[in-house]
């Protein structure tokens, strides 16, 4: 089988996938439907993995498949990368929608479009023209669109959020298209090739305009501040391996269109572009890893960190595209490889945190985190897989998070002393951005494990909850491994890393050198050696493990009743809850969270030094959407009440209307001729 | 001992560094403890009570809070072994420990925070009110310091061109006058900030007290008994010596063995020892003077930590 031969194919059997998934009956639809998007994500990592090692792409050319323009496919390393990335959340979340369907959400609309989805995220990054690439990114965005709304008869959230989800989605995409044919009017050409080639040549104002309007178009569907606020809302309403494959994979294509405009067929930018970046991405960090930690409903937590977590790969982004506008090609690479790596590592872990959340759900019924506890004892696997993807997200050795922050570290670091005023000021700006964002991660996740699956139950479903079936449990298991390989042999990856980044980065010789076992950065100094430091850190836990066995008298515990300052019987709502626990962080960042509380009391009538009851109300909205959406949502329809007016269904008013509009145009047209 | 490969002199020099952190460790809170009871007019218990209370918490049971998982046995051990671990690969006595080259400042601080995540995950393991409260303030402390933290680590790299902890006490070894610049000064004071913070000392945290409206790291191991209970003793008092010889090292390294010659190692060693315990007396000193500040004013005190660290980055720029 040639190298196209296999993208065609992938394509099909996904396609397939769909019509099974629709066709079928029910008992059949959705294994049918999961084993052909497997066929199809295996061959579309082949041909990824093919392309990644030889380092030539595959070009493939069809006229007749799409009317005018045609289908134009050019997977070239950079595109490769994010395939395998899709591929890497596509299989697991597939493996848990066998389970997850079991229990509701398997209509047919929701068997014949996920395969779709999983189809379109995979083929974007193999358009090779600005026609194909709309085609495909507008059918991802639809086919997601159509998954969120999937439980929409049980949720009338669901119906919210996939309003909220398709204005953001179709507006960024409409300012992709403007962008990229303002490139292809220039070029003379709709392919991305002919755009690379003419782009350099074009007035530097059109270009920081098309690449302000393409970073707005692609950071809506990255989930950047100031665009996130449909990710809150469509993350947790979409059943999980949609969530899983939203979150992980195409929320990294965002970022992956940024890269292909910025660096593939911009070929760089002046400081201000990167300085931008670099803004929206540290401000996406913090404000998304600030509402993870004050967040108590699981699923919104994931979304908000989400948006952290493409904030860091925009840092890392900026800061090569700031390192290449100074010249320094080997920090601007690093930089590349660092959001790369970021992206690649978030796809693994954010793809097992979505994926147990539906566990969660599925066991539970409930995602918000007031509700649960108790969970490790009743679901251990389940559990501990949750908690090593935590680990993994708040970066702790020697998990893949790590490598990811280590790797920034290293380019802000080295970048520091690069000797630029911009890069002076952006770079410990950033890192600290970073560093907050690390901490408050912390938080976010400490508090979803400790919350979530210790303590005592709060509720009679988190008491009764009884582990998922093992399908749902392999499927987080194969991206929890992901992380823990990622993390222990990262070396793995490194050299497909280096060859998207020399796509997307031509002419800069690569920062990295997979030495062994240990990551070395080249003509930099520093080395790191995950495998090394996993293997010591094991040893070290066996060891005092064995010195406790040996130093304790006793080693056998007994088991007690915990403390509870001489109260007998503890009852779970004497335990901290979600709310609770975030409560110094939201009074620590009290003005930018700015939550609402609320407390009524009412007194006893007798006396009002005696209270007969008290509710207080506290919840942490989102800002920008109060701050920025409502108000602007609140003067359309206000614009539209006053519209109504001309509306009196009269039709002589209207034919009045049709006759003025009339008799204004051929007067404009006059004035103009 | 000139015979001796490189390899196995550095391991020995790691195993020496990890039993001096594990063994003086505890002697340095019960030399801090000592300075502060005779500065209050008090005899205080000797110096090496620790160990005694350590040795005595070993000899009795362990308890489990019926509600525990297992990540409650697990924590205590993960602290000391994830301290242990950072002591074999950074540069205390030698600059040329086990695995340096691969001894990071943010490797270190990574490392570090895995201890502290478990314990913060085992307070709310047992479902207690105590423990939430403990691991809230715990996280929020930790969160609010690490922008200092790394900020500091970026002042303190540029001298090196390298995180490289060896690396940047090499290069302080070779140029004396890079401890004078204000760039350093001001990371340093940071740095100073921070471990306080970290390691749960005055005014940041009260490790003497179990009142339960201000303690913070108290609380959240408060279900621990016997042997836990000496582990987490333990793996403080190693995180308090290991911040303290990384930071006496930042200030004046001199001293610290450049091969692994053992003559060379064992003076290392007792230079360590004398700067950390002048380190110790001296933050004691600094403890008897002042009280521990209110929860929400913590963050203040870490702010200025932070500004210091920018400061440190930004001086360094300007005096290029």
């Amino acid at each position: 089988m040639t190298d196209g031969t296999l993208i065609v194919a992938g394509a099909a059997l996904g396609l397939g996938a769909g019509v099974s998934g629709a066709a079928l009956p029910r008992r059949f639809r959705v294994t049918a439907a999961a084993t052909l998007v497997w066929g199809a994500c295996a061959l579309e990592a082949a041909a990824a993995v093919h392309v990644l090692a030889t380092g030539h792409p595959i070009v493939l050319r069809s006229a007749e498949l799409l009317p005018f323009t045609g289908v134009d496919l050019v997977l070239n390393p950079l595109g490769a990368l994010f395939v395998l990335l899709v591929a890497i959340v596509a299989v697991p979340a597939t493996l848990h929608g066998i389970g997850y369907a079991q229990h509701g959400s398997a209509t047919r609309s929701a068997t014949c479009v996920f395969p779709i989805f999983v189809t379109t995220l995979l083929l974007v990054p193999s358009a090779g023209s600005v026609a194909t690439f709309m085609v495909l990114w507008e059918l991802m965005a639809l086919t997601s669109l159509v998954l969120v709304l999937v439980d929409h008869g049980r949720s009338q959230a669901a119906q919210s959020a996939a309003a909220w989800y398709a204005v953001f989605t179709q507006g960024g995409a409409a300012l992709i298209l403007v962008g990229l044919l303002v490139l292809a009017a220039h070029a003379n050409g709709q392919s991305f090739a002919a755009i690379a080639h003419h782009a350099r040549h074009l007035a530097p104002a059109v270009r920081g305009l098309v690449f302000v309007v393409v970073l707005v178009g692609f950071g809506s569907k990255a989930g950047v501040v100031p665009f996130h606020v449909w990710l809150p809302k469509a993350h947790p309403e979409a059943p999980s391996p949609v969530s899983a494959l939203m979150s992980g994979a195409m929320v990294a294509l965002g970022v992956y269109g940024i890269v292909l405009v910025g660096d593939d067929l911009l070929g760089g930018g002046p400081v201000w572009w990167w300085l931008v970046v670099l803004g929206l991405g540290g401000a996406s960090a913090l404000f998304g890893s600030l509402h993870a930690a004050s967040s108590t409903d699981l699923k919104r937590l994931l979304a908000y960190s989400t948006t952290d977590n493409i904030g860091l790969a925009l840092l890392a982004l900026g800061a090569s595209g700031l390192f290449e506008a100074t010249r320094h090609p080997l920090l601007a690479s690093l930089g590349l490889v660092a959001a790369l790596v970021l992206v690649l590592n978030h796809a693994a872990f954010k793809g097992a945190l979505f994926l147990s959340a539906g566990s969660v759900q599925v066991a539970t019924g409930t995602r918000d985190l007031d509700q649960l506890g108790g969970l490790l004892r009743r679901m251990p696997q389940t559990g501990a897989l949750f908690l090593v993807a935590a680990a993994a997200i708040t970066a702790l050795p020697p998990l893949n998070g790590f490598i990811g922050e280590w790797l920034l570290f290293q380019a802000l670091l080295h970048g520091a002393a690069s000797g630029n005023t911009a890069s002076d000021i952006a770079v410990p700006l950033a890192v600290a951005a970073m560093a907050l964002t690390a901490g408050l991660t912390v938080v976010a996740f400490v508090k979803a494990v400790g919350i979530g699956f210790l303590g005592r139950p709060r509720s009679e479903a988190a008491d009764g909850a009884v582990e998922v079936p093992i399908t749902m449990r392999l499927a987080v298991g194969l991206l929890v491994g992901a992380c823990i390989v990622l993390g222990v042999i990262p070396t793995l990856v490194f050299p497909a890393v280096e060859r998207a980044v020399k796509t997307a980065l031509p002419g800069v010789g690569t920062a990295l050198l997979a030495h062994g076992v240990d990551v070395q950065l080249v003509g930099l100094r520093g080395v790191l050696a995950p495998a090394t430091l996993a293997g010591t850190m094991t040893v070290a836990v066996l060891v005092v493990l064995m010195l406790r066995r040996v130093l304790a008298h006793q080693p056998a515990p007994r088991v007690v009743e915990a403390w509870g300052c001489g109260r007998q019987l503890q009852t779970a709502r004497m335990q901290y809850t979600a709310t609770s626990f975030a409560e110094p962080v939201q009074r620590v960042f009290d003005d930018v969270l700015r939550p609402v509380q609320d407390l009524d009391v009412s007194h006893v009538a007798e006396s009002r030094y005696y209270i007969e009851a008290a509710t207080f109300h506290n919840a942490v909205d989102d800002g920008i959407e109060r701050g920025l959406y409502r108000p602007v949502i609140g003067a359309v329809r206000r614009w539209g009440q006053a519209a109504r007016a001309l509306q009196p269904g009269s039709v002589h008013r209207y034919l009045g209307y049709g006759l003025g509009a009339l008799v204004l145009m051929l007067a404009a047209l006059a004035m103009i001729a | 001992m000139s015979g001796i490969s490189p390899m196995i002199g550095a391991g020995i020099a790691s195993g020496v560094q990890v039993v001096a952190v594990g063994v003086g460790g505890p002697m340095l809170v019960g030399a801090m403890r000592k300075v502060r009871c005779r500065l209050e007019g008090r005899v205080g218990p000797p110096i090496l009570q620790p160990l005694v209370d350590i040795r005595k918490l070993f000899r009795k049971q362990r308890l489990r809070p019926d509600q525990a998982t297992w990540i409650f046995p697990l924590a205590p051990v993960a602290l000391v072994a994830t301290v242990a671990v950072a002591a074999v690969i950074t540069p205390l006595a030698t600059t040329r420990p086990a695995l340096g080259s691969g001894s990071d400042l943010f490797v270190l601080v990574y490392l570090l925070s895995v201890g502290s995540a478990l314990l913060e995950l085992e307070g709310l393991d047992a479902g207690t009110a105590f423990g939430g409260m403990g691991s809230s303030r715990a996280v929020t402390i930790g969160a609010l310091a690490e922008p200092a933290l790394l900020v500091t680590i970026l002042a303190l790299s540029a001298t090196a061109h390298s995180s490289n902890l060896p690396a940047i006490v090499r290069a302080t070894l070779g140029d004396p006058g890079s401890v004078a610049t204000p760039q350093r000064l001001f990371a340093l004071g940071s740095l100073l900030i921070v471990i306080v913070a970290e390691s749960g000392r005055l005014p940041v945290d009260n490790p003497a007290t179990h009142l339960e409206l201000t303690m913070v790291h108290e609380a959240m191991i408060l279900e621990y008994a016997g042997p836990d209970l000496a582990l987490v003793t333990v793996g403080e008092a190693m995180r308090l010596t290991l911040l303290l010889g990384v930071f006496v090292n930042l200030v004046a390294p001199w001293g610290v063995a450049t091969t692994t010659h053992v003559s060379a190692i064992a003076i290392g060693l007792g230079a360590l020892g004398a700067k950390v315990a002048v380190v110790g007396v001296v933050l004691a000193v600094f403890e008897v003077s002042m009280a521990k500040v209110r929860l929400f004013r913590i963050p203040e005190l870490l702010a200025g930590a932070f500004v210091l660290a920018l400061l440190g980055v930004v001086s360094g720029l300007v005096v290029r």
